[in-house]
């Protein structure tokens, strides 16, 4: 028998794996402990040009979570919210999102903002078999079984502003809207619904985001002539054109109706004398005076304070699609992705701030209120609920009851 | 006629937003072979001196043209006693510098104010031309850009101080050698360029977005015309504004937007192209302009 001779490699070798399973030892009981909290993903823009945006959606995702907690949380567990702040940045939309995937082993995705930011992380999420909520309106085309889109899109809002204007301001309309895909399709919707009421459109005009001088547009839209100016301009840049429409004299001559005044900050940043008169129809206003309404704002308002800019419904949308994975988490009983998708596809419904919110099983979006409002004094005067609006412009090309393998977007062809 | 007479106002207007956007970049660019990379938050810190003095009761006027001058003048002087004094002829490094400044300044005011902040609109309303409504703040607007052009131009030509300026310009070391303090020289006139970016910076509140991001939206403008111009500052900044402000002004009017800015930077191009040192610096304008300012 040899005498036992560990030679100094073997030794070495076993030292480290010694070492190495003293060191992951507390790594696995943390891991063990964590596991008790389920971990719910958050992708927004806190900072940058967007981050207006992003931190009123932040807090109202905040709101919902601890909410959630309050009343005893989800399946017997705590819920914790892991939240990266995406700096208004693309890149670091794609670089958060495979972390939220695959080190934090979150549950669910919320997030994403610009249409930009969501074709961003989408195809990280299937990739990684994580579900993903987008919870901001949009041009609509979304066609994905993994992916939730539950704010608005055309069909429930552009199609109640346009056939206002046309019937309260007359037939010709002239389009501006922001130079991406947000404001290029949304234009084209706009034009679809001037000439299904009748109207025509005189030019549709399109800004890069940098573009801060308007004169030349304003002379132009002046020759034209038109009843009404449709706004489908985005970011602080483009505010512009408000104030200096206003200096020129415009505002009282001819109205503007938008599709994204106001969903930021403009309606207490920009003057009255600026403001007052601008129509827009969202999903949401913090003004909605029904009782859910109230008491969400108020809660927001005795969280975050007076200094959250304004509650509109990119913010009221974030903490409606929460409340609706979590029905969808309750109704599966588990946290299993393709368990929650089907408990979702049954129709599930909350009662949120903007009223009832009822998922669709063929487009994965949802069907809601819908509401126009008129700027008046720093507020919005919401005059008009169009309840239970389905997001028909969607449904006409996404049908996921018979195509569930689809992942896409589709551009609508709306016939120019 | 009247459409003739409205697109030749709206030029005017745009050139003289290009005057204000780059004059102040102009004079620290020109002078001290500085880039600083910062100017476009220089413009937004302006702005927001005119908004936050503004909404605290100060009068507009006074906010917009005594309290954003002063207010960025001072800070583009301790940035230099900081920072740039430090860096003089390191290009590169001057341009880091800066641009951290930006990033910083940025971040700074956000943290202070927000990402969104309420601002004061433009005062006296509008006015036609013939049948086309414009703006009476856009005459405010061109004689604010005249008056500063104009006010750069006599302080460099007739006054003691514009002389010892341009000596320290052309040869640092024999200035010294008379008596001069290159390093006082250096302050003032970056004081003086930052001064000029907040005055332009307070002037375009009313009628911009404003928002701690305003200046990357103006820092390119800013830079194309002030290259374009060539080593004389006012003339060249001048020169350089009424050439492309008319470019994308008109083609903005009878195109698009797109083509508006794209008209700008093409004309940017194939004038650098032509004209390497700018419009006053090389060619046949260059010696025709060879001694202007």
């Amino acid at each position: 028998m040899r005498p036992f001779r560990p030679s100094r490699r073997g030794l070495l070798q076993s030292a480290a794996t010694l070492a190495g399973g003293a060191l992951a030892a507390p790594l696995v009981a943390r891991h063990a402990l964590a596991a008790d909290a389920i971990k719910v993903g958050s992708l927004l823009d806190l900072s940058g040009p967007i981050g207006s945006s992003g931190q009123a959606m932040h807090a109202t995702i905040r709101l919902a979570v601890d909410e959630l907690n309050a009343g005893g949380g989800l399946l017997g567990r705590q819920v914790e919210l892991v939240n990266y702040d995406t700096q208004s940045t693309i890149q670091l939309y794609s670089q958060y999102a495979q972390q939220l995937a695959l080190k934090d082993k979150v549950a669910v995705v919320h997030g994403g903002i610009t249409s930009a930011s969501r074709e961003a992380i989408r195809p990280v999420f299937d990739r990684y078999a994580t579900l993903y909520f987008y919870n901001v309106l949009y041009e609509g085309g979304v066609c994905d079984r993994d992916c939730f889109c539950t704010g608005t899109t055309p069909a429930q809002t552009v199609n109640k502003l346009v056939p206002y204007a046309l019937e309260t301001w007359g037939k010709k309309a002239y389009i501006i809207a922001a130079d991406y895909n947000y404001g290029q399709i949304t234009a084209k919707w706009m034009g679809k619904y001037v000439r299904d009421g009748g109207g025509t459109v005189q030019a549709t005009e399109f800004f890069p985001l940098d573009v801060t001088e308007f004169a030349a547009t304003i002379s132009k839209i002046q020759q034209a002539g038109p009843s009404v100016v449709l706004s489908a301009l985005v970011g602080s840049n483009h505010t512009a054109f408000y104030r200096q429409w206003a200096a020129a004299g415009m505002k009282d001559k001819i109205p503007i109706a938008s599709t994204t005044f106001g969903l930021v900050n403009e309606i207490a940043t920009i003057a009255p004398s600026e403001s007052n008169g601008v129509v827009t129809s969202y999903g949401y206003y913090e003004e909605l005076s029904t009782p859910a309404s109230t008491a969400f704002t108020k809660a927001v308002r005795a969280k975050f304070g007076d200094g959250l800019p304004y509650i509109s419904e990119l913010a009221c949308a974030t903490y409606e699609g929460f409340k609706l994975w979590a029905e969808g988490v309750k109704k599966a009983g588990s946290l299993d992705r393709m368990k929650v998708t089907e408990a979702l596809e049954t129709g599930i419904a909350v009662d949120g701030p903007s009223g009832k919110v009822t998922i669709d099983h063929a487009t994965h979006h949802v069907v809601r209120n819908a509401y126009l409002a008129r700027a008046a004094e720093r507020k919005w005067d919401v005059f008009q609920s169009y309840p239970d609006q389905a997001p028909a412009d969607t449904a006409a090309v996404c049908d996921l009851i018979k195509e569930p393998k689809l992942s896409k977007q589709f551009v609508i062809d709306v016939k120019t | 006629m009247a459409l003739t007479g409205l697109i030749l106002f709206n030029i005017a207007n745009s050139i003289a937003v290009l005057v204000l956007l780059s004059l102040g970049l102009g004079v620290i660019y020109g002078m001290m072979r500085v880039i600083n990379l910062a100017h476009g938050e220089f413009l937004m810190l302006g702005a927001y001196t005119t908004v936050v003095s503004a909404n605290a009761g100060l009068n507009l006027w006074v906010a917009m043209l005594v309290a954003a001058p002063l207010a960025v003048g001072l800070f583009g002087l301790a940035v230099e006693r900081l920072f740039i004094r430090f860096l003089y002829g390191r290009i590169i490094d001057t341009m880091l510098a800066t641009w951290g400044l930006s990033l910083a300044v940025v971040g700074l005011i956000t943290t202070i104010f927000g990402t969104t902040v309420r601002g004061v609109s433009a005062p006296f309303g509008g006015f036609a031309i013939g049948g086309y409504q414009t703006s009476v703040y856009s005459w405010f607007v061109i004689a604010v850009a005249a008056a500063m052009a104009a006010g750069v131009w006599l302080v460099l030509r007739f006054t003691k101080f514009g002389l010892i300026v341009r000596a320290t310009m052309q040869n640092p070391d024999m200035a010294a050698a008379l008596g001069v303090s290159p390093q006082w020289i250096y302050m003032m006139t970056f004081a003086l360029g930052s001064a000029l970016a907040g005055l332009a910076g307070g002037v375009l509140a009313p009628v911009s977005g404003v928002s701690p991001v305003m200046g990357g939206a103006f820092i390119a403008r800013a830079f194309i015309t002030v290259l374009g111009g060539g080593p004389a500052i006012v003339t060249g900044t001048g020169l350089a504004s009424g050439l492309f402000g008319s470019i994308s002004e008109v083609a903005t009017f009878f195109t698009t937007p797109v083509f508006g800015q794209v008209a700008l930077l093409l004309a940017a191009l194939v004038m650098i192209r032509i004209l390497p040192q700018g419009i006053t610096g090389s060619g046949l304008t260059g010696r025709l302009l060879r001694r202007s300012l």
